[in-house]
């Protein structure tokens, strides 16, 4: 998609785009790192605004050492993206879109690691979902990148409704909205509303990351541009979830729940995405899953309560950060190069591309945990980890072992294979990447080596705080390269034979698992379109309910409301009265009165629609005189307008209308029964009007507004005063809706198919 | 031809008179939205006279956008009070000679011409696809 772009020079917008996003993302970098030492000696700086003071909201922000290492990652590998991503998409003509999107999503990235105060977190968590839509969504003209777009959409976006409910849940147990003083308060496990609160934000968290069963919207998000799943799906909006139980670890963790629900969802996700990931011929795909599968021990080893194992989860997300966004870069030059990303059409491509095979090599190595690169020593941790928290480790072992070696062979296959193995039949003769888009790759899988060769740096500045951030204690980690020969070594050689076992046979296992899965009777994926066509099927059978399209019925179910709700509430609760006073009619007002109550009976005997409207009209001239009479001018002309208009209008459509049919007539029966609901109505209304009176009227407002009107208001016509200076918020409403109607109206009229040709402007 | 005749004057009177009712509705029965409805049925009268496309080149602006337009100067009223500091739709008054001007007379104009405006639209097109 790219590449046809490739000749063509970057828009000025998307420079422009590209340089602001790159600032914002380097001076928050500079201000992070900055913030490193102080952080790492346990300090947490934070500031706060006020934002809803009423439910005690604030525009929170506080960083500690696990926000700290988030923030860092994000806006980091946010600069490098963006970087990439200009050069990616130059000549694109919607770049500068892709940028912006890349940095508002940044940002949003940013506020939710940062967040302090539940409510402020959960609307950056949102944020985050609405900028991945549209940056999932990005090829806006390909129904596929459409689809995945609504679909992460709906299904993060209900995790996050979740997720709400849950962080309130947790706001309303310890009656605060601040994050840090949950932190300080402990867990609430004991707590009657724990599993709730648990459930839910677990619900959150597990959609977010794409756990199982979940996991089926991130393979398919990989429609978006490849620079946006090198940072949201591998590096960051992914890591959400992640982020939100480790912030979540000291307020819910620690009970038998908490570390069985993650434990299984982890492993069961790790072992089902490593499975799928070799499944998979497209490298974009394969790396996917394998994102899935990292999550899955993230995840799993933020069940535990044992220092260690929040180790090896935080080590693990910093080594995963490096070399999968590194990868994700590298498979977008080789399909920028090539014009594919088929695992079997591709084949020695490091002759033309030395460089991206070194990066690609060097990413991959950490990823399959090879010494001394960083993602050895995260492979170690989970090993460790895995022996120290549960008593008999054998099954976790094996399936962490399992899962890391099928890791080694998707590695291999992204990383090695395309590069090393076969001649190139590609689409396009290959050639090496611009240097900008090189960049990126090569610094984040360097970073995985010089990390992997000097762990102490990343243990000290950056693990060790988050790790006591999440634990809330201060906790040594001192991550070292060589542990001696011990059972983690002895699982890394298995993972590494096995893996070579797997790589050796992927081509067969890709093709024996083919078949196996075609079979399975339901995936994510088909239960989320099951869903989603269900609730179009019940939305168009309420539809058909609701609005058959008959306005007889219409009518027939509105005035039913009356009596049954107003009418029944008087009856049911003792509400008839008769008021104490009532004025006689003063005999020059008795015409009028007769007047009215012949036009109401008028459109009953006719059968002329013409007939019946005028009769409607001479009642609602006829109450216009009644205003009159009682004191109420500006009321009499309003009304003596609108009937002007409603009969004028009315008059051009029935007009046009046939003569009533024999279909349209309700028959016998059916007039008995409008003629029964019509009276019930009327009557209704009738006992509604006569106990309003009876009961004392407030006078409060209304000599409030007649002593204020010249004074404060300048005016002697009080309704004017009130409808343009003490009501005006309702009446600029009114307006709105007015002018809106009034579009409404036009479109409906305008926009159907064989309107008139000549619009009229708008 | 009778109804042709007399139309001209007549909405001439009826135009005068809604703008005569919007100005004097502060102090007596009137105001924005019977003016306006005054002013929408003039018009009405000439399209039963001279049909949709005469009353059109006679309006020669677009009704919805005359609606749009109204809905801005309200809000414009709006934002002066919200600017002078008070709340949004503060009534700012103040006196040239004998003539209390003030927001709520723009915010009324406002008003006035939402009501024609959008009358108007609806009408004009019922005439055009349903007449």
């Amino acid at each position: 998609m790219a590449a046809e772009h490739a000749a063509a020079a970057p828009s000025p917008a998307a420079r422009a785009m590209t340089s602001i996003g790159i600032a914002i993302a380097l001076g928050f970098a500079g201000w992070l790192a900055s913030l490193v030492p102080a952080v790492a000696g346990g300090a947490a700086p934070g500031a706060a605004w006020p934002w809803l003071p009423a439910i005690g909201a604030a525009l929170a922000f506080r960083i500690d050492g696990l926000s700290l290492l988030f923030a860092l990652l994000i806006s980091v590998i946010g600069a490098i993206v963006l970087l990439y991503a200009h050069r990616y998409l130059r000549g694109h003509p919607h770049a500068a879109r892709l940028q912006l999107f890349l940095t508002l999503f940044m940002l949003s990235m940013l506020g939710l690691v940062l967040a302090d105060d539940a409510l402020l977190l959960f609307v950056f968590w949102e944020l985050t979902t609405v900028t991945s839509y549209l940056l999932i969504g990005f090829d806006s003209e390909s129904a596929k990148a459409r689809r995945a777009a609504l679909q992460a959409m709906l299904v993060t976006g209900s995790g996050g409704l979740a997720l709400l409910v849950g962080l309130l849940v947790v706001a309303s147990v310890t009656g605060t909205l601040r994050i840090s003083e949950w932190l300080a308060a402990g867990s609430i496990a004991g707590h009657a509303a724990y599993t709730a609160a648990f459930a839910l934000v677990a619900l959150g968290a597990f959609t977010k990351s794409a756990q199982f069963p979940f996991h089926f919207w991130l393979p398919a998000a990989m429609a978006a541009p490849t620079p946006v799943s090198a940072y949201l799906h591998s590096a960051t909006m992914v890591k959400a979830g992640v982020y939100l139980l480790m912030r979540m670890h000291p307020v819910l963790g620690g009970g038998e729940p908490w570390f069985w629900t993650l434990t299984v969802v982890g492993s069961a996700t790790a072992l089902w995405a490593s499975v799928l990931a070799l499944r998979q011929t497209d490298l974009k795909l394969a790396l996917a899953y394998t994102t899935v599968t990292a999550l899955g021990f993230l995840v799993l080893f933020l069940g535990g309560e044992v220092d260690l194992a929040i180790t090896a989860s935080v080590t693990f997300l910093i080594v995963h950060a490096f070399y999968k966004s590194a990868l994700f870069l590298v498979v977008g030059i080789v399909d920028h190069a090539t014009g594919t990303r088929e695992a079997q059409r591709l084949g020695g491509l490091a002759r033309a591309m030395p460089t991206t095979a070194a990066a690609a090599a060097l990413a991959a190595l950490s990823m399959a945990g090879f010494p001394p690169l960083l993602g050895f020593i995260g492979k170690e941790l989970k090993y460790e980890a895995a022996l120290a928290i549960v008593s008999r480790p054998l099954a976790l072992a094996t399936l962490l072992v399992i899962a890391n070696a099928l890791t080694f062979a998707v590695a291999a296959v992204v990383a090695f294979r395309p590069f090393w193995r076969g001649e190139p039949e590609t689409p396009r003769a290959p050639h090496e990447a611009p240097r900008r888009m090189l960049v990126g790759p090569l610094l984040l899988a360097a970073a995985g080596f010089a990390f992997g060769v000097y762990p102490e740096l990343v243990g000290h500045y950056l693990v060790e705080p988050a790790v006591a951030a999440i634990r809330v204690t201060p906790v040594a980690v001192d991550l070292k390269l060589w542990h001696g020969i011990n059972v983690p070594l002895a699982m890394s050689v298995a993972t590494a034979l096995l893996g070579l076992a797997f790589y050796a046979g992927h081509e067969w296992l890709r093709t024996l698992l083919g078949r196996g899965l075609a079979v399975l009777p339901i995936t994510g994926d088909r239960v989320f379109d099951a869903a989603l066509d269900a609730l179009k099927r019940v939305a168009a059978f309420q539809t058909r309910i609701l609005q058959g399209g008959s306005l007889r019925r219409y009518l027939f179910t509105t005035w039913l409301v009356v009596p049954l709700a107003i009418g029944s509430v008087l009856l049911l609760r003792g509400g008839l009265a008769w008021p104490a006073t009532v004025s006689p009619i003063p005999a020059y007002a008795w015409p009028i009165v007769l007047l009215v109550a012949a036009g109401s009976f008028a459109p009953i005997v006719t059968t002329s629609r013409l007939a019946s409207i005028a009769a409607l009209g001479i009642v609602g001239a006829g109450v216009s005189l009644l205003y009159l009479i009682f004191g109420a001018p500006d009321l009499a002309m309003t009304q003596l307008l609108v009937e002007t208009l409603t009969v004028v209008i009315v008059a051009v459509v029935l007009l046009r209308l046939p003569r009533f049919s024999g279909r349209d007539h309700p028959g016998q029966a059916g007039r008995v029964r409008d003629a029964v609901l019509a009276i019930a109505a009327g009557a209704t209304v009738s006992a509604l009007l006569l106990a309003v009176l009876a009961s004392p009227l407030d006078p409060t407002l209304a000599d409030w507004f007649a002593a204020n009107a010249l004074p404060a208001g300048f005016g002697r016509n009080v309704v004017n005063v009130v409808i343009v200076d003490f009501r005006a918020l309702d009446t600029l409403g009114e307006i709105t809706v007015v002018a809106v109607a009034a579009s409404a109206a036009w479109a409906l009229l305008k926009l159907r198919p064989g309107a008139s040709a000549r619009g009229d402007g708008a | 031809m009778i109804l042709s005749t007399v139309a001209r004057f007549v909405v001439a009177l009826m135009l005068l008179f809604s703008v005569f009712l919007l100005l004097r509705g502060h102090d007596a029965p009137g105001g924005g939205f019977l003016g306006g409805l005054v002013a929408a049925i003039g018009f009405i009268l000439y399209v039963l006279a001279e049909g949709t496309r005469a009353a059109r080149a006679a309006l020669r602006v677009d009704p919805l956008g005359v609606a749009y337009v109204g809905l801005g100067v309200a809000l414009l009223a709006g934002f002066m009070g919200l600017a002078s500091g008070a709340p949004f739709l503060t009534a700012l008054w103040t006196k040239l000679g004998d003539v209390k001007l003030g927001t709520p007379v723009l915010f009324d104009v406002g008003v006035y011409l939402v009501v024609v405006g959008g009358v108007l639209a609806l009408v004009f097109a019922l005439e055009e696809e349903v007449g």
